[in-house]
């Protein structure tokens, strides 16, 4: 299921799009998965706040999408360019990788909600490709 | 035993009652077999599946969609009951239509993409929770008489 030159256009073209309000997105998106997902706040439990539109998960989501701007960015060859991130995941976050996938759930619901009309089944289907992709090549030094 | 707060309850029917359900039966399913391609296997006899366009213009797939949710409306009708009212339907899905339940889930996050698009800002977090739940237990009633 690797991204094809198809694949790769659509999510560039959408990102473009995506990128002018990417802080609001990432926090959008990172403040519905604290909700949809409880379990997940347990790796925020130093966080004075943890509630949707705080300062904390605006913060860091706009963390999120400054990751995935780089992933767009090396796109053709994820496992190389996210390799530091992916290190950063496995020994310092070490976030369990099954939560990668939580996460772009909740960016596709947001993108949906935001780009209603761009968000067609094939710009869908190349981003869960996409972030399929990504979650792998960050899940790649994990072990 | 399933517990509905009174926030679910009302949420879900809010939610189906704002949905046209040829409408969004017809895309969600169209999404489904164009985001997750193999499941395109339980449709061999359906006409022309070849590309997204093909899909998303299909009336036979369009037709099935709305079927798909004239189903989820017993759920939403029987919200306290789920599982005795799809005891039938999932004896259908997995004896006769032998579709793999992880289907379901496929299924139900297309459709949560669809009301999201639709709802826009209104599918807060809460409200997703709510519809996610419902969905969860849908997707587990239909693979209850699996064995």
């Amino acid at each position: 299921m690797s991204l094809s030159d198809k694949d790769k256009t659509a999510v560039k073209a959408l990102w473009g799009k995506i990128s002018k309000s990417a802080d609001v997105v990432g926090a959008e998106a990172l403040g519905r998965m604290l909700v949809v997902y409880p379990q997940t706040k347990t790796y925020f439990a130093h966080w004075p706040d943890m509630s949707p539109g705080s300062e904390p998960v605006k913060a860091h989501g706009k963390k999120v999408m400054g990751g995935l701007t780089l992933a767009v960015s090396k796109i053709d060859d994820l496992k190389a360019g996210l390799l530091e991130l992916s290190e950063q995941h496995a020994f310092t976050l070490r976030v369990d990788p099954a939560n990668f996938k939580i996460l772009s759930h909740c960016i596709l619901v947001e993108l949906a909600t935001i780009f209603p009309k761009e968000f067609t089944p094939e710009a869908h289907l190349s981003y869960d490709k996409f972030f399929t992709a990504v979650a792998l090549a960050l899940a790649e030094r994990y072990r | 035993m399933v517990v509905w707060t009174d926030f679910e309850r009302a949420t879900i029917a809010d939610i189906f009652s704002k949905l046209d359900y040829e409408a969004v039966g017809g895309a969600t399913l169209a999404r489904c077999l164009i985001v997750y391609p193999w499941t395109q296997r339980y449709f061999g006899n359906f006409g022309n599946l070849y590309n997204a366009a093909a899909i998303m213009g299909n009336p036979m797939i369009a037709k099935h969609g709305t079927t798909i949710l004239h189903g989820l409306d017993r759920a939403v009708k029987n919200m306290d009951n789920i599982k005795a009212t799809y005891a039938e339907l999932s004896v259908l899905h997995s004896e006769k239509l032998h579709v793999d339940p992880d289907n379901f889930k496929l299924l139900s996050d297309c459709l949560t993409i669809v009301v999201a698009a639709q709802l826009g800002k209104a599918f807060s977090g809460e409200v997703q929770a709510a519809f996610q739940k419902f969905l969860s237990v849908v997707v587990s009633a239909l693979g209850k008489q699996y064995h």
